[in-house]
């Protein structure tokens, strides 16, 4: 089979890949995506873009599930995500077929981080131009874990982050709020990290949940909604109780 | 002198070479094939030739306290005792153990190659492997060189995370998942003794006995069996040699020689 003997991304004297740099910077211009870890469950957020009237929107999730108990959101370019969620797809059913195992979350990011570095040190291809992250429970011990991929291949577990668009401001916003969460509080964290950046409303997020129990399940758009009004009533009154001189104490 | 043999080929075009004249056929994909006049029986026969039987006697079996692997010593090439010190049982790694059975050469290189397998799986994934999915690295490589002459009749034994584990997995790329097994020209002398003696709930002591008599009875009626009857014990810390006894040796332990009375005793004859 022919092979291109040409490498695209190579070093610049100063030590920089810039296609794994401009490449980043497709990431930045992709949707808000933010990811949770509680102690039971794991929550993705990612920005929707409005919908256009005569899109069918089941057919533009963002969200998927790699397998029963791994799923994944990204930021950057969707065709280049399809590509790499479909490989992952398969490598999670290979595994189970050569050790009778499902497999662990840090396998499964350690492919597709793999697969992430592998492009940008082969000839005649680019970078992918994206960041994923990876949800999912470990199949023995139960236990929620949270990865980060990107373009340039490498990978690291997180309690909470976020990339895409705006995602500095997500992550600085998680690393005030941040505290060990479970159940629904993580999820309403993981969507005020997102309406820190996006505007309000059900229609503008998807969220989806896993639990060890349950597997992934996508929030429909009027749970959101009522999460968000919670949210909104929430903050409100923290602003009221900032603004209010401190009631005296009744004896 | 070279023979004019011209008048010896036949007119007709060579059925399946290019010619000009059968313009846009492509010669079918073919191969030389032998000079014979049964070919798919040549074929079998061969394979019969190359495929060496598996002299031996090994078994393994779990039981409430892990499982225990035995195996005999002796190695045969036809009638001849080529060695009666042939370690059969492979420390694949501190946790799991393999049998051998069949080539020797395959099935240690094998299951060294495996051993490999086993530690980067380890190193990679932070975690040890499971019994099941040794075995199935093992029988996929094996199957992959399904026909090609492989000889190896195996057994792995080991301890994870779900508790005591053991496969058989051969050359033909078959793997089974079992409380007991036994492979070998000697198995079926050990199968009877063993299931004749298996109970789920032995101390390991008695496991070990049941297992070294198993061996003992094979090494007695088999040929190609004999030797040392080692016995390995896997637990949740890991494999333990237990014992490795000469099969001679057992033979008088278990059947000791009684001195019995002369029947008749020779007189001597009198005279010239």
């Amino acid at each position: 089979m022919a092979r291109y003997d040409r490498a695209i991304t190579v070093f610049s004297p100063d030590g920089h890949l810039f296609q794994v740099e401009y490449a980043l910077e497709a990431v930045r211009k992709g949707n808000a995506a933010v990811g949770v870890r509680g102690t039971d469950i794991v929550v993705l957020g990612v920005e929707k873009k409005s919908a256009a009237k005569l899109q069918d929107s089941r057919s533009a999730r963002k969200i998927v599930s790699l397998d029963d108990h791994i799923a994944l959101a990204c930021a950057g370019l969707k065709a280049d995500a399809r590509i790499l969620i479909n490989r992952a797809r398969i490598e999670c059913q290979s595994h189970r077929l050569t050790v009778e195992d499902p497999v662990t979350v840090e396998y499964i990011t350690r492919y597709i981080a793999g697969l992430q570095q592998k492009y940008t040190q082969s000839g005649g291809v680019r970078p992918f131009g994206l960041s994923t992250l990876i949800v999912g429970f470990d199949p023995y011990t139960g236990v929620p874990s949270l990865y980060q991929t990107d373009p340039s291949g490498t990978f690291s577990a997180w309690k909470a982050n976020a990339t895409g668009r705006n995602s500095n401001s997500m992550r600085e916003f998680l690393e005030k709020n941040y505290k060990e969460t479970s159940g629904q509080e993580t999820v309403k964290l993981a969507i005020r990290a997102l309406l820190e950046v996006v505007e309000s409303g059900g229609k503008n997020i998807e969220v989806a949940v896993m639990t060890k129990e349950h597997g992934l399940r996508q929030l429909e758009e009027a749970e959101i909604d009522a999460i968000v009004a919670e949210i909104e009533a929430e903050k409100a009154a923290a602003e009221a109780a900032k603004k209010a001189p401190a009631a005296p104490k009744e004896t | 002198m070279k023979l004019d043999t011209s008048g010896l080929e036949s007119a007709a075009p060579v059925w399946g070479a290019p010619s000009e004249l059968v313009d846009g056929f492509s010669a079918a994909p073919s191969f030389e094939v032998p000079n014979t006049t049964d070919f798919d029986g040549f074929q079998k026969e061969a394979i019969q030739m190359v495929k060496p039987a598996k002299g031996t006697t090994t078994l393994a079996f779990i039981f409430k306290e892990g499982v225990m692997v035995a195996a005999d010593s002796r190695a045969s090439m036809g009638g001849y005792i080529s060695s009666q010190s042939v370690k059969k049982i492979i420390e694949i790694n501190p946790y799991m153990l393999g049998t051998m059975a069949g080539g020797a050469a395959d099935c240690q290189f094998w299951h060294r190659n495996l051993g490999i397998k086993c530690r980067l799986h380890e190193l990679a994934n932070k975690r040890r492997i499971s019994v099941t999915g040794a075995s199935k690295l093992l029988a996929n490589i094996l199957y992959s060189y399904r026909g090609m002459g492989l000889s190896v009749g195996t057994m792995i034994a080991g301890w994870d995370e779900t508790g005591p584990g053991l496969y058989y997995v051969d050359s033909e790329g078959g793997r089974l998942k079992g409380m007991h097994f036994s492979v070998g020209s000697g198995s079926p002398y050990a199968y009877g003794v063993l299931d004749n003696g298996y109970r789920y709930d032995m101390s390991v002591e008695e496991a070990a006995e049941l297992a070294r008599r198993s061996i003992y009875h094979a090494t007695f009626r088999d040929g190609a069996s004999g030797g040392v009857a080692s016995v390995y014990y896997v637990g949740p810390n890991g494999w333990k040699k237990l014992s490795g006894d000469d099969v001679g040796e057992l033979h008088y332990e278990y059947y000791p020689v009684m001195p019995s009375t002369v029947e008749q005793e020779m007189v001597e004859v009198g005279g010239a």
